[in-house]
């Protein structure tokens, strides 16, 4: 099948500054593509370009296989949701979601018929008739979702459409556009600063930082081996654990030693990586530090560390440490018999451990 | 016992804000007293008849109230050789004004729009000079203008008063639109632009719809501008299309014999109107365009 969305070479810039580097994206339909970063990494500009909403610098976007690069917003057969909702304010919330097909000149049986067909599949029947301004911020996004809907688009695009509610409508919001893509089948590019919305929604997610894309993968590709200490550090929460460690050859497999302020230095043998410089960054997620009792796999290894600080969560007991020289985050179950400034045994699992170059910030495995 | 010491200080505290409120209002009162003083001088005197002007006191009421003054003023007092009192003129400034204010508003509002909402290099460049427009003193134009007029070939008309207003009010109510604009979220012409709607459609279907409270400010400061010009009105009229304010000025100044002060008030009345009108029908949207500001959707 060929991509949805092909995006190549693409450069952006305003005036002499660089906004987007080399951006290669290529998506196939159906896909819940994410991008992701921190604030100002281009990725609310890359959807515009996408949108045909900004000029781009160099390169080409095609969409459902013809080529988009020069073609007006209206004609690149696509529907976006704003960050803002961008509903317009005069208008009712009917007026709102035919306003694109009445620009079209569809016919007003049609039009009917598309509104009542978005307007039962989002619930919005009794709003039909009020104006933005008497609609709470959760139905304001959802007729912005019907505006983008009665389209029938090739593509979805959505500019952060989650962050201005509270946090327990874009929970559920998060839910219902999953279910939505699903339903549909449709093909969508998504913007979130959100690095949990972005793991729960995608399929496909581009992690960007200044610019440039960092890495390109599924949630699990992204989140088991981030391709670099940006990308380690920005998807997962708490962040993954990155700790200066010493990596020496050793027989069964690679010794790494692991310095603490008192004490002796924690010694982990990991059995599967071979040829590792000395000096590296071990990259260890929360939960693969954790009591020793729930695990047995042969990759797990324990040893005594002097817990800090205990951060009950509910499900989970966060407990930080001091290991070569940085914080460190284990998942311990809710009920944990680690207490604050007393030693407890954890059990560490190497086997989705990631390693990074200090000086590149590049994964070595 | 610090209840009933409470208690007392709050009950002094009150007795000082009642005093504070009626020194308050006296003051307001006086100004207001201060300020309605002409106004009422030039009703009672356009009420009198000339007599009782010349026997009377200037602030009391009239003894016969007579409406003999405003009849002559309307349509019976001599500005120079003709005697057909400011109505001819009334109806040149209506002639004017009114769509000299419909068009630099509708222009203004579309400057505005482009300025603040399709943003072009050097869209601030243009809109500075269009800003520096607004502070260039009437009388340097009025030579540069005269000439334009001529060439154009509507000097001393009505449509060439017209044009002037529009042109010398459009740095004013660009200011206004874009100003109002600029607080409107770009995202709203970004979606217009996906639903594909054009320049124009998003003109007329999402921003005019949206713009009452400032038409509103705009059409006042430009009506009050235009019906009280003098100058323009005078350098670029001819007899027959001068706007009020001129012949109000000629009924004054060229009356010879006995001082008509009834017919000179009740004919600065007459001219001052149509502005009080306006304020009085549309000045809550005045109050409320000024600060206004953006508009959540």
């Amino acid at each position: 099948m060929s991509p949805i969305l092909d995006i190549n070479n693409l450069y952006k810039s305003y005036g002499t500054t660089e906004i987007l580097k080399d951006i290669n994206v290529s998506i196939e339909p159906g896909d819940f593509l994410v991008l992701v970063g921190p604030s100002g990494c281009g990725k609310s500009t890359l959807l515009n370009c996408i949108a045909g909403l900004e000029p781009i610098s160099g390169g080409a976007i095609s969409i459902g296989g013809k080529d988009m690069t020069h073609v007006s917003p209206k004609d690149r057969d696509i529907a976006m949701v704003f960050q803002s909702y961008a509903l317009y304010p005069t208008m009712t919330v009917a007026k709102n979601i035919t306003f694109g097909m009445k620009v079209r000149g569809v016919d007003q049986a049609t039009q009917d018929k598309k509104l009542a067909q978005v307007a039962a599949q989002l619930q919005i029947e009794p709003l039909l008739n009020r104006r933005p301004g008497q609609l709470s911020g959760g139905q304001r996004q959802r007729v912005a979702m019907g505006r983008a809907l009665v389209r029938d688009p090739k593509l979805f695009l959505f500019d952060e459409p989650l962050s201005n509610l509270d946090a327990k409508l874009r929970v559920e919001m998060r839910t219902e556009i999953k279910a939505l893509h699903q339903n549909l089948g449709a093909s969508m590019v998504y913007v979130t600063h959100d690095q949990i919305e972005a793991m729960t929604l995608a399929t496909k997610i581009v992690v960007m930082k200044g610019g440039v894309i960092q890495q390109i993968g599924s949630p699990a590709e992204i989140y088991n081996r981030p391709a670099n200490l940006f990308v380690a550090d920005f998807m997962g929460s708490p962040a993954m654990n990155l700790i200066p460690a010493k990596a020496h050859r050793a027989d069964e497999g690679t010794r790494i030693e692991i310095t603490r302020k008192s004490g002796e230095p924690i010694v982990l043998t990991d059995t599967k990586n071979r040829d590792l410089p000395e000096d590296v960054i071990l990259g260890v997620r929360p939960e693969d530090i954790a009591d020793p009792d729930l695990r047995g796999s042969e990759s797990t290894q324990a040893a005594e560390c002097l817990i800090d600080i205990v951060e009950p969560a509910g499900a989970d007991t966060f407990a930080v440490m001091q290991l070569g020289g940085k914080h460190v985050t284990a998942r311990l179950h809710a009920e944990t018999t680690a207490k604050p400034g007393q030693p407890k045994r954890l059990s560490f699992d190497l086997g989705k451990v990631s390693y990074f170059a200090p000086e590149t910030g590049l994964r070595l495995n | 016992m610090t209840d009933l010491s409470m208690s007392q200080a709050t009950g002094q505290n009150r007795t000082g804000k009642i005093i504070l409120r009626w020194v308050l209002y006296l003051a307001l009162g006086l100004f207001a007293l201060f300020y309605l003083m002409p106004l009422f001088v030039m009703i009672t005197t356009s009420l009198k008849s000339l007599d009782e002007i010349r026997t009377g006191d200037l602030i009391a009421l009239p003894r016969d109230v007579t409406f003999d003054a405003w009849r002559t003023a309307w349509s019976g007092a001599c500005t120079g050789i003709q005697c057909e009192g400011v109505r001819p003129y009334f109806w040149n400034s209506i002639l004017i004004a009114i769509p000299a204010v419909a068009i630099s508003t509708l222009l203004g509002a579309m400057n505005g729009y482009v300025v603040a909402q399709w943003r072009f290099r050097g869209a601030n460049i243009i809109f500075s000079l269009m800003l520096f427009g607004c502070f260039i003193p009437f009388q340097v134009v009025l030579l540069p203008m005269a000439r334009t007029l001529g060439i154009i070939g509507i000097a001393g008309t009505i449509p060439g008063l017209i044009f002037v207003h529009v042109i010398y009010g459009l740095g004013f109510t660009t200011l206004f639109f874009r100003n109002y604009y600029v607080s409107i979220p770009s995202e709203l012409t970004k979606a217009a632009k996906v639903d594909g709607a054009g320049f124009f459609r998003i003109f007329w279907s999402i921003f005019l719809p949206l713009s009452l409270p400032i038409i509103v400010v705009t059409v006042i400061w430009q009506f009050t501008q235009i019906w009280n010009d003098f100058l323009f009105g005078v350098s670029f009229s001819q007899a027959g299309t001068q706007p009020v304010t001129v012949a109000l000025n000629n009924i004054v100044n060229s009356t010879t014999g006995v001082k008509e002060y009834n017919v000179d008030m009740a004919a600065a009345i007459i001219a001052a109107l149509p502005t009080l009108f306006v304020y009085v029908v549309a000045g809550k949207y005045f109050i409320r365009g000024l600060t206004a500001g953006s508009v959540k959707g």
